[in-house]
């Protein structure tokens, strides 16, 4: 049965998971300083990336995504594949009205 | 025995996740509205925005990411079997939450005093878009609110069954999963942030 | 529904052995085979319920003009009928009654992953069902607006919409917890030797099932409470005058409620591919693209939505796309249909009841997906949409398909579970009712589509009269098939002669314990060492 956990009682200690978190005010502050900036449409891309590293972070190490095995990383990324892919093929609509 | 453990633990691991990603695809609708209305008007969502409590949104920020600390931290503490320890960071995870709602009362009042509501007479008058901005943002962070409000009885379910002897070092998984759903929370923050304070 | 139904079953049998038989010892159980039940009785009574309503939405039709009913009982009813069949009926009906009774013993193990989920998981069920029925009775009456709630009707309408909605998203929080518990159950609790490769079709379908409760149902569930609000507190966010698009309405429902119509077909498919191998004698053909055809479905299906909304004003390029992936979609229906007719081929076929009613499914189910391209094609579909065509189309699948394939799935694995059995003759004389009754109601449907017959009308042109004659007339043959084939199930289920361990010669594990099953499942823990169709080495003959 280790299709689900490689190691999954891995302790993570404590000075990691604040240097995470200082990861994240950082991220945190970057993107309000670049939302003051002026870049038209690119807010929106730049704003979700920082997102989506900060959303990385939390998901490997606070939820400890980094130390699971192959199963639940496969599990996750089909859904968020399957979000992407009600939003982006709306768009199949929305786009060519 | 052991195996049979071990084959519990996995199982309630792989159960919690699965519970999230549906979670992720119930915002998961909301963000498909927001994509599609932010495309559809553009300017008047700029100018909702900015009408939006950049303080507000950025303390309550702050406090979700730190209590999502506090939550990893009380998993780390809960292995190395330091019971005090867990109960301490369970209870400022909880505490964190409790001011994030309190933020959040305070300035859905403040938005409501202004006249920002689905329905009201200011957005009655004004361009269609700019309503429908608020009606997602009311409707996103009032269901993700009511997630903060279930997290904090769940951990404090948890701390209970910390305190009474039924989590510890040998059979911690309620509170992993806890915390998972707690990040979780505090995932979903991150992006209802920039898309209703920041990208406009 | 207690002991003393049974007063000859072994001892250790799941009936008797915890020694509490009382109306309790069943609501509050936590054994996957006790809440199998529950979810039977429950959802069959739902079924009879839409089933008579169903037949009083014939009997309207039966002639031009008002005949029982006027137009405000013909649109609550064919709502409400519509609302229990898909949501109480056959969306639960297949992973709550069969795939709890039979999915965990198949794979070996002695109870789901999260037994006390489980039984929540039918509690929700129940106060689902009794939320949607309240909301019959109450505020402005029961719902008006067929089962699909579409805006901005479902926003406007005086009738008591939001409570059944809300009853409505009970139940799927309820078939969200039941994925989340089969898929942990079949990835965790496999027996030693049950690899992947020998789970049975019907573990596969449940399988795929449960990804699409757990993935599309949040989405109807954000959906319903969209419309709540839209009606509690006024959003906007569906209404054009205040910027909203009620097209969104569309995608965020039909996201979820084309996969569901997986949810409904995909475990039928598994059952049929389960009976044909035992009453034709051969191994399954064509294992593996069985099983993957199972997810590409799950997979693919999730893609094609929109080609429910091709006439409701989106972009021709969408229109193009989904009509492309709906086509994509036949494929892997199609090899399952090819792989159970080779099956078959050569086979030495025994014709029971079990095996009837699995047969007429590949025909009507057949009729129903190839009815389906039609609408799929975006040209054919203009002509008819929201048509009677639809209307026979989605019987032929639901009910020709999922239907049959259910009742086949009654014969085939009741008796296992009570440990008695029906008589045969009157079984295939229902199934010969049912079967004749039910292309006779149906396929006049099609033909009337044809001819433009709008469909939720409770009245119609002179010249449509004819065809709806025979169809009503088809409904009550049907009707007849059904009462006997439930007569003879539950007499014999509760008085039949008794029923072996494996009288069906099958090679699965449910085989291989007694007929009831004990509480554990199996005497001791089996080790499975051959593939779920190998006849010889499982000492069938
Ligand atoms: C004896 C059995 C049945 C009869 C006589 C029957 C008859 C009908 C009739 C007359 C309509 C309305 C047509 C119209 O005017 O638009 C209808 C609609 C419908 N039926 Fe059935 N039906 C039966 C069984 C089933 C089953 C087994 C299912 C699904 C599992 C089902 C699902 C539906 C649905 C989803 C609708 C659409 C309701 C709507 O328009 O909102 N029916 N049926
Ligand atoms: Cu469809």
């Amino acid at each position: 049965m280790a299709d689900i956990e490689k190691d999954s009682h891995h302790i993570i200690r404590y000075p990691k998971l604040v240097m995470v978190w200082v990861f994240l005010l950082l991220l945190t502050g970057l993107t309000v300083w670049v939302s003051r900036l002026d870049l038209g449409v690119l807010h929106v891309w730049g704003s979700l990336a920082i997102a989506v590293m900060k959303a990385f972070l939390v998901i490997a190490f606070f939820m400890h995504m980094r130390y699971e095995g192959r199963l639940l990383r496969g599990l996750l990324l089909l859904t968020l594949v399957t979000l992407a892919i009600f939003i982006g093929f709306t768009f199949f609509d929305l786009s060519y009205r | 025995m052991i195996r049979k453990m071990e084959k519990e633990y996995a199982g309630a691991k792989l159960g919690i996740w699965l519970f999230l990603f549906t979670e992720i695809l119930l915002f998961g609708g909301l963000f498909l509205l927001y994509a599609t209305y932010l495309s559809s008007y553009p300017r008047e969502f700029a100018i909702a925005g900015r009408e939006m409590h950049l303080g507000f949104g950025t303390a309550n920020t702050i406090l979700l990411i730190t209590s999502s600390l506090f939550a990893a931290m009380s998993v780390t503490a809960v292995q190395q079997g330091e019971i005090r320890k867990v109960l301490n960071l369970l209870g400022a995870t909880i505490i964190c939450a409790m001011i994030f709602l309190v933020n959040k009362y305070f300035e859905w009042s403040s938005e409501i005093g202004h006249g920002f509501y689905p329905d009201s007479p200011r957005f009655s008058a004004g361009p269609i878009g700019e309503a429908l901005f608020f009606s997602l943002y009311y409707l996103t962070t009032g269901l993700h609110g009511f997630h903060v409000l279930a997290g904090v009885g769940l951990l404090t379910v948890v701390a209970l069954k910390v305190r009474r002897g039924a989590i510890h070092a040998g059979d911690y998984v309620l509170l992993e999963n806890s915390a998972l759903y707690w990040h979780l929370v505090d995932l979903i923050w991150i992006f209802i942030f920039p898309l209703y304070y920041l990208v406009l | 529904m207690n002991s003393s139904n049974h007063p000859t079953l072994p001892l250790t049998s799941f009936w008797n052995d915890t020694g509490k038989c009382g109306v309790s010892a069943w609501v509050f159980s936590t054994d996957h085979k006790r809440i199998g039940l529950l979810y039977l009785y429950s959802v069959l009574i739902s079924f009879l319920v839409a089933v008579l309503i169903g037949l009083l939405l014939k009997i309207e039709l039966m002639a031009p003009g008002r005949t029982i009913m006027g137009p405000v009982t013909y649109n609550a009813l064919f709502t409400v009928h519509g609302v229990l069949m898909i949501f109480l009926f056959i969306i639960p009906g297949f992973p709550g009654v069969f795939g709890n009774l039979v999915m965990p013993i198949q794979i070996g193990a002695s109870d789901v992953a999260f037994p006390r989920l489980n039984l929540l998981s039918w509690w929700l069920y129940i106060t689902g069902a009794l939320t949607i029925v309240l909301s019959l009775f109450t505020g402005g009456g029961p719902p008006d607006t067929g089962w699909t709630f579409y805006v901005p009707f479902s926003v406007r309408t005086g009738t008591n919409v939001s409570l059944a909605v809300i009853g409505v998203f009970i139940v799927g929080f309820s078939s969200i917890l039941t994925g989340i518990n089969f898929v942990t159950t079949i990835h965790r609790l496999r027996a030693d030797g049950m690899a992947w490769g020998r789970l049975p079709l019907f573990v596969w379908s449940i399988y795929a099932t449960a990804w699409i409760q757990i993935l599309a149902t949040p989405v109807l569930g954000i959906t319903l409470l969209l419309v709540v609000a839209e009606r509690l507190l006024g959003t906007g966010l569906f209404d054009p005058s205040r910027g909203g698009d009620p097209i969104m309405f569309q995608h965020l429902f039909w996201i979820y409620s084309h996969p569901a119509v997986y949810i409904m077909i995909l475990p039928g498919m598994g059952i049929v591919s389960e009976i044909f191998p035992v009453f034709a004698r051969k191994p399954i053909f064509g294992y593996k693209m069985i099983a993957f055809s199972s997810l590409a479905i799950a997979g693919a299906g999730s893609l094609v939505w929109a080609h429910h909304m091709f006439t409701s004003g989106i972009s021709d390029m969408a229109v193009l796309v989904f009509s492309f992936l709906t086509f994509v979609v036949a494929i892997p229906s199609a090899i399952k249909v090819f792989n159970w007719v080779s099956t078959l081929y050569k086979g030495s076929i025994s014709l029971e009841a079990p095996m009837l009613f699995a047969l007429s499914f590949i025909m009507l189910f057949s009729i129903g997906g190839l009815t389906g391209l039609v609408q799929g094609a975006a040209a054919t579909n203009i002509h008819i949409h929201d048509t009677q065509f639809v209307v026979g189309h989605f019987h032929y699948v639901i009910f020709g398909g999922a239907g049959f394939a259910f009742f086949s799935a009654m014969h085939y694995w009741l008796p296992k579970f009570f440990g008695r059995t029906y008589s045969e003759k009157p079984a295939m004389i229902s199934w010969g009712l049912m079967f004749a009754g039910f292309n006779l109601t149906y396929f006049p449907m099609i033909i009337l589509g044809m001819k433009g017959m709008p469909r939720r009308y409770y009245d119609y042109l002179p010249e449509f009269a004819p065809l709806n004659l025979i169809s009503t007339i088809g409904s009550w043959i049907l009707a007849a098939g059904l009462a006997i084939m439930m007569i003879n199930l539950f007499m014999g289920l509760l008085k039949g002669r008794p029923f072996g361990s494996n009288p069906w010669g099958g090679a699965t594990l449910e085989w291989t314990t007694p007929s009831p099953p004990p509480t554990e499942n199996f005497d001791e823990e089996p080790v499975v060492t051959h593939g779920p169709y190998d006849f010889n080495r499982a000492g069938v003959p």
